[in-house]
């Protein structure tokens, strides 16, 4: 319990470190952390699914770009949401792409393992088909132009101002996940990832459980598609195209997956390496290629399993008898 | 079993499995009263492990009927009938392998609650099911092993675990699929014992290839041989069967 007293502590403090220092930084550094954080909140949101419910979703971006493209609509048409409605425009992002969950996840909780993935990814892409077809609503493959920020009292156009914004989303998204996670219900996700059939005997209506958790996953999607829609200022196809849900599951991967914390840092080193790498040089796409094949081979269970591989290997060559308790137990 | 009042807790009725044109349970009928250990015994592939999951919802029957305590529950999904006061062990050990002794035996307890659609509020703050849980742990001592992680166990403490884990929602009739499979004859009396220690109107319905833990658990033997039951009886009987005998050895 000490251990996950001084998790949490870290975190406290890494969080407290982003706040201070980030809005004291330029502002490319601060609209980057901005866009990590926004996304951060879908990485999340993958991370409840595959993480701790074992579903591999490759369709997320949907959820994420259902709310951008509600956001960008509403603005643009009916200069709704600009002001203190902005509060009703984030309700309403979180509900649809709820919906949005709860239709796709009847046809996708059916299926398990890879065919969860290949079914969600056949949903992503017919969202991306809509967002990239239906030219009169979405803009076709322009995508839409937000033309401000919302201002009510505070100024969201102050780059400062709206990074705390979406911080304060962040956290909050955060907190949620946390308690869900460590919930009755969160834990019985994790016993449905380790062995559903087990579950079920238990007395766990496991496809309920996974049906829920794939609502509230969509929902952060939502929210995470109305902070994108502002941060970046334009809603296009791409955001809701394959690349991004792989985006958000390699985040989840590379920072560790089932930790939630570790999305976030996948999230901020992706943003990070994008930016900076594609100003040096032209083939930065090989080198995060190379990052997500490297974790993958070396360290699947991603940044956050360093330190545990390192209490492990000085366990190992402390004491030699416990080689046991490090190899993989087959059962 | 003359004008007993009391309901039957688990009653087959003409149960019947077909995997194309394989029979692999064929018209299988028994009763199991309340408190009442019976056994089933075969050779491998004699359809078992099958019955056990047509008992427990996990594969639709091709016909026949289950009733559990009383109700028709052949069509129900495997939770409901967990929830009418049945629980069932695997035969290939299926714990929760990467979490720990006690958090597989908090998921146990809390499948029948209502509390396990709650999430907002984390679940070490229920006191009530984690004093449930270190009472189930302490009775089958294994309180000293509460925050190892499953996986490190022995196979012996994973059979007994499946087990204490089968008892935590506190069922009325328990199937037992080979609880000592792959035991040492040591840590096989061990399980003979622990299983005597049950509470005695607990029913059971138990699998088993060896011999010993048959005869000292239970009173009734059926036996399956190609998906039907070939003979049902005290065990004594079983015991001295010819048939059975030509089963087993092969003198057929």
């Amino acid at each position: 319990m000490t251990g996950q007293a001084t998790k949490v502590l870290a975190v406290i403090v890494a969080l407290t470190a982003i706040a201070v220092i980030v809005p004291n930084t330029n502002s490319f550094v601060i609209l980057l952390t901005t866009r990590a954080l926004a996304f951060s909140i879908l990485v999340m949101s993958v991370d409840v699914l595959l993480g701790y419910t074992g579903l591999p979703s490759l369709g997320q971006a949907a959820y994420l770009g259902v709310g951008a493209y509600l956001t960008a609509i509403l603005a643009t048409r009916y200069q709704f949401g600009l002001g203190y409605d902005f509060w009703l425009v984030v309700v309403f992002g979180i509900l649809i792409a709820a919906v949005l969950a709860a239709v796709f996840g009847l046809l996708a909780i059916r299926a398990s393992g890879v065919y969860f993935l290949m079914i969600t990814l056949a949903l992503g892409q017919c969202a991306w088909g809509l967002a990239y077809r239906w030219n009169s609503l979405t803009g076709g493959d322009n995508g839409i132009n937000l033309r401000g920020r919302p201002k009510f009292g505070i100024d969201l156009a102050n780059e400062v101002t709206f990074f705390f914004l979406v911080f304060g989303f962040f956290v909050v998204s955060l907190l949620l996940m946390y308690t869900l996670v460590r919930s009755p219900f969160g834990r019985s996700l994790t016993g449905i990832r380790e062995r559903e059939l087990r579950m079920k005997i238990l007395g766990y209506n496991t496809w309920l459980h996974k049906y829920v958790a794939f609502i509230i996953a969509g929902g952060f999607g939502g929210l995470a598609g109305v902070l994108w829609a502002h941060t970046a200022g334009i809603v296009s196809p791409e955001n809701v195209v394959l690349t991004t849900s792989v985006d958000a599951l390699l985040m989840a991967v590379l920072g560790g997956a089932g930790t939630l914390v570790g999305g976030v840092i996948g999230a901020l080193i992706v943003f990070g390496l994008r930016e900076y790498l594609s100003t040096l040089v032209p083939w930065w796409q090989y080198v995060l290629g190379s990052v997500y094949v490297l974790t993958i081979l070396f360290l699947p269970t991603g940044l956050m399993g360093i330190p545990e591989r390192i209490r492990q290997r000085q366990t190992l060559s402390g004491k030699r008898e416990d080689v046991k308790e490090i190899a993989p137990v087959t059962s | 079993m003359t004008a007993d009042s009391r309901e039957p807790a688990l009653e087959l009725r003409g149960l019947s499995k077909s995997f194309g044109g394989l029979r692999a349970v064929h018209r299988v009928t028994l009763t199991v009263m309340p408190g009442e250990r019976k056994a089933i015994i075969g050779p491998n592939g004699a359809g078992k492990t099958t019955l056990f999951n047509l008992i427990t919802g996990i594969l639709p029957s091709t016909s026949g009927q289950v009733m559990l305590f009383g109700r028709d529950v052949t069509k129900w999904p495997s939770h409901r009938r967990t929830a009418l006061g049945m629980a069932r062990t695997f035969q290939i050990t299926s714990l929760f392998p990467k979490l720990t002794v006690l958090d597989n035996v908090l998921l146990a307890i809390q499948g029948l609650r209502r509390s396990k659609f709650v999430m907002w509020r984390f679940l070490s703050s229920y006191r009530e099911l984690y004093d449930k849980a270190y009472g189930l742990l302490e009775r089958a001592q294994f309180l000293d092993r509460k925050d190892t992680e499953v996986r490190y166990l022995s196979h012996g403490e994973q059979r007994q675990l499946e087990i204490v884990i089968g008892l935590a929602s506190e069922p009325r009739i328990l199937l037992l699929d080979e609880p000592a499979a792959g035991l040492s004859s040591g840590e096989s009396s061990d399980m003979i014992r622990f299983l005597a220690h049950l509470d005695r109107s607990l029913a059971i319905l138990l699998i088993e290839h060896d011999m010993d833990v048959v005869f000292d658990v239970t009173d009734h033997i059926s036996v399956l041989h190609f998906g039907e039951v070939l003979e049902a009886g005290p065990r004594e009987q079983i015991r001295h069967s010819e048939k059975v005998q030509q089963i087993y050895l092969g003198t057929a």
